[in-house]
């Protein structure tokens, strides 16, 4: 096995969020994130955005994504976004995945999300980016 | 983006039961950064009240839904729980699926809760690297009881025993015959076992079997105490209570017994003695580079075994072997 080096190795946390109940992206989300030697918890369908603001917390991961294929996403990211600057966690990356119009991508961007990845997203592209989001960040 | 904050200033937090403190010191313990050591040192001297206990089974035999509704009991009871999840990393990339917190949507969120998962990163045994730092961590922010959840095990990785006060076996139905309940390994080391999935007929049959390989094996390992067996069906809440009372059964028979200080101190000596390994081991693959190439060849063709090469370069490295 490829020795990493101890706190090189990015955590993310992947979830569905609200009345969703596709998961089969998030789940080629998650390995992928696995495959490129990440750890990835994944919270499972149905939750709230409390439920999940805190276990990022709890997890305190690098990275929180989202994948929301409902049309809640104008509804739900701001609250998520409210949550974490509640608890003082504004550095958890936030990271939204889904379906939606491009100029509500860039309303959320504009509000602090950090990333959309939409649909037509390469599993490469993904890695990437999150990798690229956690360089710039900074260590923690 | 603020500076990351020195490790000791986050170790005060941590006593004060500050939720991202935890969190942030849990992960530096996990890196096992040296930054970190005088921290924990400080946790280390603040921990020893939780009761720990181990949750281990193989794959699939419903230990996280059995732990969240423990979880649940527990908090009834007015105690603080903190969950310690281990689920599995890739031998290949090192990363993880940690699916754990899937089943714990019932007791997350809860102030008196605090569910962490672990990756494996390499480490055997059923355990991750850092579960035990974590434990300390959890136990000085003030938690009551802290279970450790490991991943799902064989036969032998048993390394929850030397880790908790109390390990707690779950068995699934239907996996194996009376034969399997005596093999050596992972039965052996329940001080509590948990037959779950109780709604299946074939449960009886498993109680029934762990029962009298318990009842042939008594007199001879000249235990004590007797183990016992507890039925569970954790979505309809059955044997959840009983198997709460069990736990806090045993940790009150350790104290009577006497037998509390003598399991805690083993604890410690495995912890000191695995973190020693774990040194020798970092040591050892820094030091092997570029020795390896020529004795590579030399077993390709043969003119040395294996055994002979591991003894020749564990010599280059300037440690001799002794027959």
């Amino acid at each position: 096995m490829e020795t990493k080096t101890k706190t090189d190795i990015i955590r993310v946390i992947i979830a569905k969020v609200g009345l969703d109940g596709h998961d089969r992206g998030v789940k080629i989300v998650a390995r992928t994130l696995r495959d490129a030697g990440m750890e990835v918890i994944y919270t499972g369908l149905h939750r709230t955005p409390e439920e999940v603001v805190d276990a990022a917390v709890e997890e305190d991961v690098d990275v929180l994504g989202i994948s929301i294929l409902s049309g809640a996403h104008m509804t739900i990211f701001p609250k998520i976004l409210k949550l974490l600057k509640e608890r003082d966690a504004e550095d958890i990356l936030v990271v939204g995945g889904g379906v939606m119009p491009d100029e509500e991508a860039a309303a959320l961007k504009a509000m602090g999300v950090k990333e959309i990845l939409l649909q037509d997203s390469p599993p490469d592209a993904i890695v990437a980016s999150v990798r690229r989001l956690v360089a710039e960040r900074g260590p923690k | 983006m603020r500076p990351p904050l020195p490790s000791l200033q986050l170790a005060e937090r941590v006593c004060t039961g500050e939720r991202r403190a935890i969190a942030r010191m849990l992960s530096r313990a996990e890196a096992g950064s040296d930054e970190a050591r005088e921290a924990l040192d400080l946790i280390y001297r603040r921990a020893g009240n939780a009761h720990v206990v181990g949750i281990t089974g193989v794959p699939g035999s419903g230990k996280s839904t059995l732990v969240a509704k423990l979880a649940a009991a527990v908090l009834k009871s007015g105690r603080k729980i903190g969950i310690i999840a281990v689920d599995p990393s890739s031998p290949f990339s090192g990363g993880s699926i940690l699916g754990d917190r899937i089943r714990m949507g019932e007791v997350s969120g809860d102030p008196s809760v605090f569910v962490r998962s672990m990756a494996t990163r390499g480490a055997l045994g059923g355990l991750a690297r850092g579960t035990l730092e974590a434990v300390d961590i959890l136990d000085a922010a003030g938690y009551d009881m802290i279970f450790i959840e490991t991943v799902g095990v064989g036969q032998d990785e048993v390394d929850v025993v030397r880790a908790a006060h109390t390990t707690v076996v779950v068995s699934a139905p239907g996996l194996g015959d009376d034969i399997q309940a005596i093999k050596a390994g992972i039965l052996e080391i329940a001080d509590v076992h948990a037959v779950s999935k109780g709604d299946k007929p074939e449960a009886d049959k498993t109680v029934s079997d762990l029962k009298s390989m318990l009842g042939l094996g008594l007199p001879a390992a000249g235990l004590r105490r007797a183990v016992p067996v507890v039925k569970i069906c954790s979505p309809r809440e059955e044997g959840i209570g009983e198997l709460l009372a069990e736990i806090d059964a045993h940790r009150d028979y350790l104290v009577s017994s006497g037998e509390y200080e003598p399991r805690r101190q083993a604890i410690r000596e495995r912890r000191m003695l695995k973190a020693a390994e774990h040194v020798l081991h970092e040591e050892f693959e820094r030091h092997r580079e570029g020795r390896m190439a020529g004795l590579l060849a030399a077993l390709a063709d043969a003119s040395i075994s294996p055994q002979t090469a591991a003894r020749q370069l564990l010599a280059h490295i300037g440690m001799e072997v002794r027959e």
